[in-house]
């Protein structure tokens, strides 16, 4: 670590410059995507195909963005990902975090051993159990209903159920029992301590609830069929099999899309950052 | 390192004798009921079914019917497919695991060097990260256009006249690596945590031991880093191999089946051709093949992954 407050030699100058250049040179790498995708999309379709390319429209097309948003039912796509998106999001917080506290915060046999299991079950790809669940789902009616893609949600996401077991065991167990002793249910301890204190925890596992089911592809590629319910995604990828090499209009769309997610993490960065800080300790 | 020891060093088990209380059991079962549910009916169960479906060759239409290992005859000796879905795939994540983790710890390690605008820095950096999916895959596609697209246009700046990318069966692959690098920062961000929980005194008395900045490195942040690593290479694992996604928007596998990783395969068996006793077997086939890696992972930890010695956290 270098020395604080005294004053710094030419050397730790330097160093600290090439940092801040290497930093720099990297922001630009990682930001030119996103310039990239915004420049073209309002570029008229004869400058997307301008050579040498124009890293800055010479023209700007606002239009570009409504005339390729109807060209889908981009408001039925929105709707159709926002109900399950919310309903799954509603059903990880609410089914993780209850099996997590048994997990965390009550002793029980066997607790570790099937813990074990659960972080099996994280390291599992989905795909191995795809088709019978295919298979289930389609016995019972459910192929082009959103409920393949909701149901699983109600049962627990593993990862989650890990994520939040870290995060109450760091809470003290005095302050459960001082409940208990004050003749509140255990119960009454997970609604109306553990939850009220686990806000961060609560507030990373929505984040990326909602962030993983708002990209999803697979799932929805497998168990929808019918045009109107389809989730953006699938919209997304018919509008490209459709309009393939327009691509103003396929990165404003696709910026569309994408938008939800950026303006959440603007909002939300701290808990975006501190939900990953809870994954990777240890 | 076996998984049990894996889970004990995720924290909070320590030995303390305790009575088990009856109505806590019975709460705690409650409580997990719903993912008892959900791991018999969503994983055990469709896992037997799955292995047992791989015996049988069926098209949902039709009755299923017994063909023995038939099945797993040809994902390995007629059909060439799989085996060179799964070697592109584990090329695929050899190439962009290690980048990952490379580059991410290195961002990590300069944005720890008390810079100003650190907030700014890792905002820009972990951006990337939270985009997945078709949009994201639309936008590669578009940046790797061999004549129009942004990469090309960027590397003529330095003289370079870039290959076709996504339509050349050499570049293909490193394509999808360099579009993976971009959401390096997700990793960087753990690591970033990481180094900043480094006790400092460790460093302090390495540097009045005399240890130069390469000594600091190996002999304090990767060690003292390395649980972390491990971890981030174990998801990394899982994660890369599935990769499909991107495959599936950006090339459909091509040029000639360059790019068809190996879940993109799975799918079209499963759900164009609709052979699900096929697809069973390349299911189970990439189940066995993700499990050998990973415990072939957890065999070399004991070589390389550091833990302190237990602490006692809790109950």
């Amino acid at each position: 670590m270098s020395s604080r407050g005294v004053g710094l030699s030419a050397r730790q100058i330097l160093s600290k410059l090439f940092v801040y250049l290497i930093l720099g040179i990297g922001s630009i790498v990682v930001l030119l995507p996103l310039q990239w995708m915004i420049s073209t999309s309002l570029k008229p379709l004869s400058h997307v195909f301008r050579f040498p390319p124009e890293f800055w429209p010479q023209e700007v097309l606002w239009e570009n963005y409504p005339n390729a948003l109807t060209q889908l039912p981009f408001d039925l796509y929105f709707a159709n990902t926002m109900f399950i998106v919310v309903l799954c999001l509603a059903g990880e917080l609410l089914v993780s975090s209850l099996v997590a506290y048994a997990f965390s915060r009550l002793r029980w046999r066997g607790r570790n051993a099937l813990f074990i299991v659960v972080l099996a079950t994280m390291m599992l790809p989905r795909q191995v159990t795809l088709i019978p669940e295919f298979i289930v789902f389609k016995q019972l009616g459910m192929i082009d209903t959103f409920w393949p893609l909701i149901l699983p949600s109600w049962f627990g996401n593993p990862f989650y159920i890990f994520l939040l077991r870290q995060y109450f065991l760091t809470h003290s167990r005095e302050l459960d029992q001082a409940a208990v002793i004050d003749g509140c249910s255990r119960f009454g301890v997970f609604w109306r301590i553990t939850l009220p204190m686990s806000k961060p925890v609560l507030g990373a596992v929505a984040i990326f609830s909602f962030q993983f089911h708002w990209n999803d592809f697979f799932r929805p590629l497998i168990f929808l069929l019918d045009q109107d319910k389809y989730t953006l995604a699938l919209g997304l990828r018919f509008f490209q099999g459709t309009y393939g090499t327009e691509w103003n209009s396929l990165m404003a769309v696709s910026l569309v899309v994408m938008l939800p997610l950026i303006i959440v993490f603007f909002f939300a960065q701290k808990h975006f950052i501190q939900g990953v800080v809870f994954t990777g300790y240890k | 390192m076996s998984l049990a020891q894996f889970v004990k060093n995720q924290g909070g088990f320590a030995k303390v004798n305790i009575s088990y209380q009856r109505g806590e059991t019975l709460l705690a079962w409650a409580m997990i009921s719903p993912w008892v549910a959900g791991f018999l009916l969503l994983t055990a169960f469709p896992m037997v079914a799955s292995l047992a479906l791989s015996f049988f060759k069926w098209n949902i239409l039709s009755p299923p019917e017994y063909v023995g290992l038939a099945n797993y005859h040809k994902l390995f000796f007629t059909d060439p497919l799989p085996m060179h879905s799964l070697k592109i795939t584990v090329i695929f994540s050899l190439a962009s695991i290690p980048l990952n983790i490379v580059f991410g710890l290195v961002i990590a390690m300069l944005l720890n060097t008390n810079i100003r605008g650190l907030a700014v820095f890792r905002t820009i950096y972990y951006l990337p990260a939270i985009l997945s999916g078709v949009a994201v895959a639309i936008l590669w596609q578009w940046i790797f256009s061999s004549d129009f697209g942004l990469l090309n246009t960027a590397l003529r700046i330095f003289g370079i006249e870039g290959p076709a990318w996504l339509g050349s069966k050499v570049w293909v692959l490193p394509a999808f690596v360099i579009m993976r690098l971009w959401s390096v920062g997700g990793g960087m961000i753990i690591y970033l945590a990481g180094l900043q929980a480094i006790p400092t005194d460790l460093y302090e008395a390495a540097e009045i031991d005399g240890a130069n900045w390469w000594q600091r490195i190996f002999s304090i942040t990767l060690p003292m880093l390395s649980p972390t690593i491990f971890f981030q290479l174990i998801t990394g694992v899982i994660f890369t191999m599935q990769i499909f996604t991107e495959t599936f928007i950006m090339t459909d596998g091509g040029p000639a089946n360059a790019s068809l990783f190996y879940l993109l395969y799975l799918y079209r068996q499963a759900f164009q051709n609709f052979k699900m006793g096929y697809a069973s077997a390349l299911a189970w086939v990439f189940f066995l093949a993700i499990l050998l890696l990973t415990i072939i992972l957890f065999a070399t930890a004991k070589f390389w992954v550091y833990y302190e010695a237990e602490s006692e956290e809790g109950d």
